[in-house]
């Protein structure tokens, strides 16, 4: 049962990450890729009808992660306590910036609520890049599973870690660049003429720095915990996975290049999906693993809740699943081909 | 300061804030459902536009409440981290629920709704209204069902490590507490949307602008406004009292102001507790009333505080007097006004009859101040516990986060806050002086705002 809700909850957070991970990266491109007013109001009719949806991925994710691991969700939630104050704050402010900006034509709000949604957008992608990087990490669990961090101390990953230090910096700064990817094979799908043009020219520029930078976590990785290989090396087939992460990044360039920017974007998804399994093949068991004992370490079966309540709870998660993926199929459709700034009666 | 007031604080400001959102969503997807119905079956335009206009003033509040809903999910972890680790085997069963089944077909058909209007069949559109509205209602059940078991726990067995383990689903689902707690909730969130929609018809007829769709305002607003008013006090209050006296005589007693246990108890209708002196001063007091209102007979003993040890009273208890006593007077409030105005309204008068159009239009803040006032009762009767009678609330909040760390984010949110307020109304006038004519579904503009009666 731990093992399947374990994976469960990773799948519901790589969704979040691949679905609100392309509205997010439309975020953080904005400023650059649109040049005037109507480019950027197709950008976010582009993700208008969507954004809302994607992010509940993350709100069921985390009440999926309380239902399924309680010590977890108290114990991580408690312990980055001001990541993710400022995470909300962030939501909050990105949030009223996607659906306010519409309300009032003047230049001046438009123009404050275009900055908020670029700012609260990067900043987001760089949180959450970091918050899985903390996990990798592991964090100092005292041995009643709590801890907590402050934002940042003195940058090393040592014994007083903060949220912020040099590694966690680096998956901050992979995820910023791999969504705002993300983001502009998504424009480049859903708009047509220069601003998709601008949005390949993007996406074959940054990708250099995503090979990079992909490149140069591995090895970071092994820094920061130098064990994460353990699981690799008991079930050699996991190699496939930083195979499979390359062979997605190779497919972004290969079919931008081409002009199949569905086919582009479908490799970004598969590149995002197996970063983060990726990551979670090499946790398992853990769930939170502590930087100062293993003894520590909040494992699965440790954090796992009744037998009874997992069991009801397979039952409705699939059926909520199975309904959700009905209504995202019938949203995506009913939005589908490019996008257009005539017929809708509410606007962005 | 103290830590555990501090996160008291915290959780109080941001939910009492945050409800104030929902109860207009979920009440007033009702009333868009039912304008979008009377639409399509007289065939009337002037109720397409009336729902369009709702709609928009629904959008803008239907985000704030999104925004700051997401907190909410996760401060049972950030602040409460103690009270998540003992109960997340009970109650993460229904919050993980609101999630799975609730937000993601809200947010799903929200965007049809908005969005698709001309791209899907009158009928299908309306479809897209109703499961927006019947999203916000399940999302309403599984909070309540969260709360319920806090008030009054079911269906669990503890642990030997002190954490709460449900044993049966259909228990937790049908705790007799949730189900007359969530009609009583909901009830009120229709008060609310039935107010401001009275509120907004009141000011276009009293401004002769869009007096035309005002008057449908008015009259689906009222019919609306009586119905939840009534029902508000009978069956769901008087139903939810009675249960509360029998299982948390504390809070009752508190509520009541009942020091001592009485036989014969009279009802307080206004006074101010003396928590030292156990007494309530200036009070007017109907005899016999609590009794009867609780056990049906005139002569019913009921208990008073004097039978609860001094660390079990409900904490703040003057303001659990006080705001139990706003909910109760507001809501006698509620009927009487709407009640004048359901009978000028059947004789035809209601909208040349300004002495009931004035209160109409000033009143819509008073839901939201009895539905909070409503919501301190419940939370403030269950104190000192965090679970009823299982876990206190000074066991529950999270250790590791110091009363510094606490405080930070409480400013940080009430700032937040204050700037989503501003925002808010501001952007809700606007809506309202633009009318409901400009909001075609084609976004086109019909030129000035022109009275159309």
């Amino acid at each position: 049962m731990g093992f399947v809700w374990f994976w469960l909850v990773a799948v519901m957070l790589v969704a979040y990450v691949v679905l609100d991970g392309f509205d997010l990266g439309v975020g953080i491109l904005h400023p650059f890729l649109a040049r005037n007013d109507v480019e950027r109001r197709l950008m976010l009719r582009a993700i208008g009808p969507v954004w809302d949806g994607n992010e509940v991925w993350l709100l069921a994710g985390g009440g999926t992660l309380y239902f399924a691991f309680p010590l977890l969700y108290a114990s991580a939630f408690s312990g980055f306590y001001l990541a993710l104050m400022i995470v909300l704050w962030l939501l909050i402010m990105r949030g009223a910036s996607i659906e306010l900006r519409a309300q009032i034509n003047t230049n001046v709000w438009r123009s404050f609520f275009d900055g908020l949604f670029f700012i609260s957008s990067a900043t987001l992608a760089i949180f959450f890049g970091a918050a899985l990087a903390n996990v990798i990490r592991g964090v100092p669990l005292a041995d009643d599973g709590y801890f907590f961090l402050p934002l940042w101390t003195n940058w090393r990953v040592g014994d007083s870690p903060g949220i912020l230090d040099w590694y966690t910096v680096i998956g901050g700064v992979v995820a910023l660049v791999a969504l705002a990817v993300h983001g502009a094979l998504y424009v480049a799908v859903k708009t047509e003429g220069e601003l998709q043009q601008r949005a390949r020219l993007f996406v074959r520029r940054a990708w250099v720095v995503l090979l990079g930078i992909t490149v140069l976590s591995l090895p970071a990785t092994m820094i920061a915990r130098p064990d994460s290989l353990a699981n690799y090396r008991a079930f050699p087939l996991a190699f496939v996975v930083p195979v499979i992460v390359f062979l997605a990044l190779a497919g972004i360039l290969y079919y931008c290049r081409g002009g199949a920017d569905r086919m582009a974007f479908t490799c970004s998804c598969i590149y995002l999906a197996v970063m983060m399994v990726g990551a979670a093949v090499g946790l398992y068991p853990r769930l939170l693993p502590s930087s100062v004992d293993p003894a520590h370490d909040i494992t699965v079966q440790r954090a796992l809740s009744g037998a009874y309540a997992l069991r009801v709870g397979l039952m409705w998660w699939a059926l909520g699943m199975v309904l959700a993926f009905i209504y995202f199929f019938v949203v995506y459709r009913m939005f589908r081909g490019k996008v257009s700034l005539e017929d809708s009666g509410y606007d962005h | 300061m103290d830590a555990l007031l501090l996160h008291r604080l915290h959780f109080a400001f941001t939910v009492t804030y945050h409800y104030l959102f929902p109860q207009l969503t979920m009440g007033l997807a009702l009333l868009i459902v039912v304008l979008k119905t009377i639409a399509i079956r007289r065939k009337d335009e002037r109720y397409n536009e009336a729902a369009r206009f709702w709609a928009r003033i629904f959008a803008i509040n239907f985000l704030i409440g999104v925004v700051t809903g997401i907190p909410m999910e996760f401060q049972f972890g950030t602040n409460w981290s103690q009270f998540a680790r003992l109960t997340g085997g009970v109650i993460g069963q229904p919050l993980a629920m609101e999630g799975v089944f609730s937000f993601f077909l809200e947010s799903a058909f929200l965007g049809l709704f908005l969005f698709g209007e001309k791209r899907l069949s009158p009928v299908a559109h309306w479809a897209s209204a109703f499961l927006v509205f019947l999203g916000s209602w399940i999302s309403g059940f599984f909070i309540i069902v969260t709360n319920a078991w806090m008030q009054h726990p079911v269906a669990f067995r503890t642990l030997p490590n002190g954490s709460f383990e449900i044993t049966s689903f259909w228990g937790l689902l049908n705790n007799p507490w949730a189900l007359l707690q969530y009609a009583h909730n909901m009830s009120g969130a229709v008060i609310t949307a039935s107010f401001a929609m009275c509120s907004v018809g009141a000011f276009y007829v009293l401004e002769d602008r869009f007096s035309e769709h005002g008057r449908i305002f008015l009259r689906v607003g009222v019919i609306a406004g009586l119905i939840s008013c009534v029902t508000q006090i009978f069956p769901t209050g008087d139903l939810h009292g009675r249960y509360m006296a029998k299982h948390q005589p504390a809070a009752v007693a508190a509520m009541e102001g009942l020091f001592v246990t009485e036989k014969g108890a009279g009802i307080v209708l206004m006074g101010q507790p003396d928590e030292e002196s156990r007494r309530i001063d200036n009070p007017i007091v109907v005899n016999n009333v609590l009794s009867f209102l609780i056990y049906g007979t005139t002569q019913a003993e009921v208990k008073g505080l004097d039978q609860f040890p001094r660390d079990q009273w409900p904490s703040p208890f003057p303001l659990l007097f006080y705001a139990y006593h706003i909910m109760a007077g507001l809501g006698t409030y509620f009927v009487l006004i709407m009640t004048i105005a359901a009978l000028l309204l059947w004789r035809g008068k209601l909208f040349s009859s300004r002495w009931v159009l004035w209160p109409l239009l000033l009143s819509f803040p008073f839901p939201y101040i009895a539905n909070t006032a409503g919501w301190m009762t419940a939370e403030i009767g269950r104190q000192p516990w965090i679970v009823y009678g299982l876990l206190r609330t000074s066991q529950g909040y999270s250790k590791t986060v110091s009363a510094g760390n606490t405080l930070f984010t409480l400013l940080g949110f009430m700032g937040m806050y204050t700037i989503l307020s501003i925002l808010f109304i501001v952007l809700v006038y606007r809506t309202i002086d633009k009318g409901p004519i400009n909001s075609g579904p084609e976004g086109m503009s019909h030129g000035a705002p022109t009275a159309a009666a």
